[in-house]
This record gives C-alpha cells, structure tokens and sequence, in this order.
C-alpha cells in the first residue's frame, strides 16, 4: 500500500526506503491515519474540509517543496480552485525562513532573540475572517512558534474559532511540519542509498 | 491562568509543568472516545492530552507515531540519541518544557548529562563529539523552514556510524519534535510549579 509519505517522497513497493520504513510499523500506519484524522475526517467537525486544505497549502507552500506543496495544492484545486489564487498570494507574502522569534526581554533567553516578519495576511478579504486568521496562527506556528501566546488564541476565538477548532488547527499545522520533514529527509536518504549502489 | 510566572524560564532539566491557555475536559467528563485515544489511561491526569483529546483522532495517531519513534527499539538509532535529537530540535524551536522533558532522557540513557547541560545552557552549536554532532547537525537542519537538511548530514550522519535504519530513525525522531514543539508552544505554557499538575 502507498501512502502519502511513499507518494511524496517517491518510494517504491519493496525498495530499500519501503523495507526501511516496514521496520517502523506502527508510525508508518499512524503517520497516514494522522493525514486521514486531519485532511479526510469522516465527520469534518469542528473546521470544514475547505479550511483544511486551504491551511495545508498555505503551510506547505512556507516550506517551499514543490512536490509536496503541489499535492496539497492540488487537493484545494479540487475542492476550492477559487482560493488557489489567494492561497498562493499569502504564500508568496509569507514566505521566509524560520525558526525565528524573540523571548521575553527580561528573560534569560533574551540575548538569542531573533526578530523577523510578522506576516499578516495581504487579502484577508479573499480568504474570509475565518480563515484569514488561520492563516496568520498558521504563519505563526510554522517560523516563529516559541512566540505564541494567549492573544493568538483569543485572535483565532475572535475569528469564530471554537477551543476544539483550535486544537484541530494547530494538530494540522504541526503534523505537517512533522510530514514534511518526514518527506524530506526520507527523499535525500533515497538519494544517498541510490548514489551508494551505483 | 495557572502557575508561577514563565517568562523566567530559561533551558533546564528540572520537573517542570504547563498549564494550558484553553480549557480540557475535566477528567470526569471524558468519554471513552477520549480514553482511547490518550492510550495510555494515565495520560488522562494531563491537562496536556486532556486538551488534545478535544480531537480523538488525530492524537491518537500522534501517541501511535511518537511511540513507535522513540520506543521500537529494534535496531536503529539508539534510545539516548533518539532522545537527543528531540531534545536538540526542542532547543533549536524554543521549546523550553519539551526540552526539559527529554534533556532528562537524553542525560539518563546516555550516562551524559553534562553534554547535555551544554546543549541547554550554550544551544545547538556548543561543542559535542563526533556522533552526537552530527546528530544535533542533522535535527538543526531538519528544524529549518523550508528544511536546510542535505546530502551531506547524511553523510556525516554515516561518518559517525549510523546504518540507514539509525538515519531514518534520527530523521524521524527530529520531525516529530517539529510536530510536538508547535503544540507545546501554541496550547500552553511551562510552569516551574509542577506540583500544580
């Protein structure tokens, strides 16, 4: 069975990636029910399937993978083609490199600050409140998560974003900041493996 | 809001708690929907996973994935490095209790604990020998948006003598923490009054 880590990082049934990952069973199993919990709920709950493809391409399209930002991209197009557009101005005026962030000032850690862009969104207006401030926690979460705080919660709660929307929003950002990395450290071992036997 | 003041808190391995910024159910009222999907029974006195059991699904397969990274221990990267790159990619994001938590680990399964204190006190670039340098290398780039990771940690990764199985585990061990730092940092705070949780 392919599943959307073997999809995105390329891998082939019985290759040395696929063996490899057979030896993690249960995060293989899991990292895909993750995808299903998240991108195709039985019952969407709490944040509509439109918003949750709408924040996967936003924040796939921060980590700038073209493979894996035009899967997610895709996804939208299918169920939402008209916010691709806004969807991909917001990742053009958000895009940047993190982790970055200050501490508190009168703090110990105050010294390792790191100060960059506090993104807001350039049309909240295309995306809807809801989903402007998704954007904008969402950024917050990807480049700068050691930052958040109370206010953004109560941003989101501003927005129409109940506790347990927000506890979805926020497992969906972080699984695919976990996803991601998952494909992208998975496709250069591939990479090295190939160099390897050649 | 719960707890001493945490805008103190710097990198330590001390207990230390969290209180959340939204309000988990009451252990009374969790369903046995709830109950599953926290797997572990005792995860119910978490203020933590009480909050993630808002959506049983998705931290059910959160449990299932960091379970299997950090426990399956056959074969692969061993506990006290696994332990290491979520400690390291903890101190990269900022995540001050994650860091705590598996600082503990890291200096408890290594017998390290003063390469480990250099972790937290000084940060990622603080001297560390060969195998846990490139460990702490590999889970830095992996932390970096858009990742930062490349050919040559892995390269490294195998100077130090890791099989392909200990790379994906590393790979594996520094992403989940990208994944547990961000609910962490954004559903709460430490407090350096544990006996409050």
């Amino acid at each position: 069975m392919i599943d959307v880590i073997d999809h995105l990082v390329g891998i082939e049934p019985d290759s040395p990636l696929d063996r490899l990952r057979e030896q993690r069973p249960d995060a293989r199993e899991h990292a895909q029910r993750g995808f299903d919990a998240l991108l195709t709920p039985d019952v969407p709950g709490a944040v509509s399937l439109v918003e949750r493809d709408a924040v996967a391409a936003f924040v796939t399209g921060l980590h700038s993978d073209p493979r894996t930002a035009r899967f997610y991209a895709d996804r939208l197009a299918e169920l939402a083609p008209e916010l691709l557009g806004a969807v991909r101005l917001e990742i053009e005026a958000g895009s940047t490199t993190g982790p970055y962030g200050t501490y508190p000032a009168d703090g110990p850690l105050a010294a390792e600050s790191d100060e960059g862009l506090r993104y807001r969104t350039r049309q909240p207006e295309a995306l809807g409140t809801r989903l402007a401030a998704a954007f904008e926690h969402a950024h917050l979460l990807v480049f700068r998560p050691r930052e958040a705080g109370p206010k953004d919660l109560r941003a989101l709660a501003d927005a129409g974003w109940s506790d347990t929307a927000i506890v979805t929003l926020s497992q969906l950002v972080a699984f695919l900041s976990f996803q991601i990395r998952v494909v992208a450290g998975l496709r250069l071992l591939g990479a090295a493996q190939k160099e390897t036997t050649s | 809001m719960t707890g001493s003041t945490t805008d103190q808190l710097g990198f330590t391995t001390d207990q230390l708690g969290w209180a959340p910024w939204l309000t988990p159910p009451a252990e009374h009222e969790l369903t046995e929907a709830h109950r599953e999907a926290l797997v572990d029974a005792s995860r119910a006195a978490s203020p933590y996973f009480r909050l993630l059991a808002r959506d049983p699904d998705i931290l059910h397969a959160r449990t299932k994935t960091d379970n299997d990274i950090f426990y399956n221990t056959k074969g692969g990267l061993p506990r006290p490095e696994r332990e290491l790159a979520a400690t390291a990619t903890s101190r990269r994001n900022g995540c001050v209790f994650c860091a705590s938590v598996h600082a503990r680990f890291a200096a408890h399964y290594s017998k390290r604990p003063d390469d480990v204190r250099r972790l937290l006190d000084e940060g990622v670039a603080a001297p560390q020998e060969g195998r846990w340098r490139a460990v702490i290398d590999a889970s830095v780039a992996l932390a970096a948006t858009p990742s930062e990771f490349g050919a040559e940690h892995i390269e490294a990764l195998r100077a130090a003598g890791l099989d392909d199985l200990a790379i994906s585990d590393t790979i594996h061990a520094a992403a989940f923490f990208n994944w547990a730092n961000r609910l962490m940092l954004s559903l709460g705070e430490p407090t350096s009054d544990r006996k409050a949780h």
